[in-house]
């Protein structure tokens, strides 16, 4: 399969994502647009890993999952954390720190 | 290219990008986290196509396994509610949808502008990146960031538990005894 393929594809990927991370209050959903996003940059460095035939590019995703995977588990106690202060999940009530 | 290759690869990327859109225009957030879901697993069926199976395979069971798990679990948690639909800030959806075109037009002119050309990816050899060769490599060359992403998940694990401990009027105050509650069935 051509490059370009995968170039496309990760480029569509990244740009949904970013519509999801400025378009949506949820924070929830905002967080999965994250991933999303982290996928595509997953998927260009596998995709080039196997165009230079160097191995790695796969080793760094693995590290970029497992950084992934903290910043969920700390995104989504920060979540519940506010929840509780404002019963709320809604992005635009987070405005307690604005001037 | 064989037209079933051609099936193959126009399908999965289909997938990978209505899965991807499924995702932000649903109101509900368990219903993302489902096209989200479909959208690993078709992506790691993409890594095995790229000849990176152990990355495959950590994919849909980190990713699409224990993450969504987490996600899940916190939209039931939190109860999927509803944002109402009015945008706070006027246009923010335009221009959002401008920025968002502004930025892969960009994308598309540096590839455009890019001075080498592409060539076809070349077939990976199966003892390229099989779990033997990574784990030679993570052990030997990448040693050091593998520690240091242990302390990463250490710091986050705590940092998780802290943040979600509850602290608050309902917690016994200090001094009082607490009787012994029996189990309730």
């Amino acid at each position: 399969m051509p490059m370009s393929y995968y170039l496309i594809l990760s480029a569509a990927m990244f740009a949904i994502g970013v519509l999801g991370v400025i378009l949506r209050r949820n924070p929830l959903v905002v967080f999965m647009s994250l991933e999303l996003m982290f996928n595509a940059a997953n998927l260009l460095f596998v995709a080039f890993s196997a165009y230079h035939q160097i191995l790695d590019g796969n080793l760094f995703v693995f590290f970029v999952m497992t950084t992934a995977a903290a910043e969920v588990a700390v995104g989504l106690a920060l979540m519940v954390a506010i929840f509780r202060a404002k019963h709320t999940i809604d992005l635009d009530e987070m405005n307690m720190l604005k001037g | 290219m064989d037209i079933g290759v051609l099936l193959v690869y126009g399908i999965l990327g289909l997938t990978v990008i209505v899965s991807a859109i499924g995702l932000i225009v649903s109101r509900n957030a368990l219903y993302s986290a489902l096209f989200l879901v479909v959208n690993f697993v078709a992506v790691g069926l993409l890594y095995l196509a790229l000849g990176a199976p152990f990355i495959a395979f950590a994919q849909v069971t980190v990713y699409a396994g224990s993450i969504m798990v987490l996600f899940i679990f916190v939209i039931m948690l939190l109860g999927a509610e509803n944002l109402p639909l009015t945008e706070p800030l006027r246009g923010q959806r335009a221009l959002g949808i401008l920025l968002v075109v502004i930025f892969l037009a960009e994308i598309v002119l540096y590839y455009l502008l890019r001075t080498t050309p592409l060539q076809a990816i070349p077939l990976t050899p199966q003892s390229l990146a099989s779990p033997a060769e990574i784990g030679m490599i993570l052990f030997n060359r990448y040693l050091l960031p593998f520690e240091v992403t242990a302390f990463i998940l250490l710091g986050a694990t705590i940092g998780a538990i802290v943040l979600s401990k509850h602290e608050g009027p309902t917690r016994p105050k200090p001094g009082i005894q607490k009787p012994e509650t029996p189990v309730e069935g």
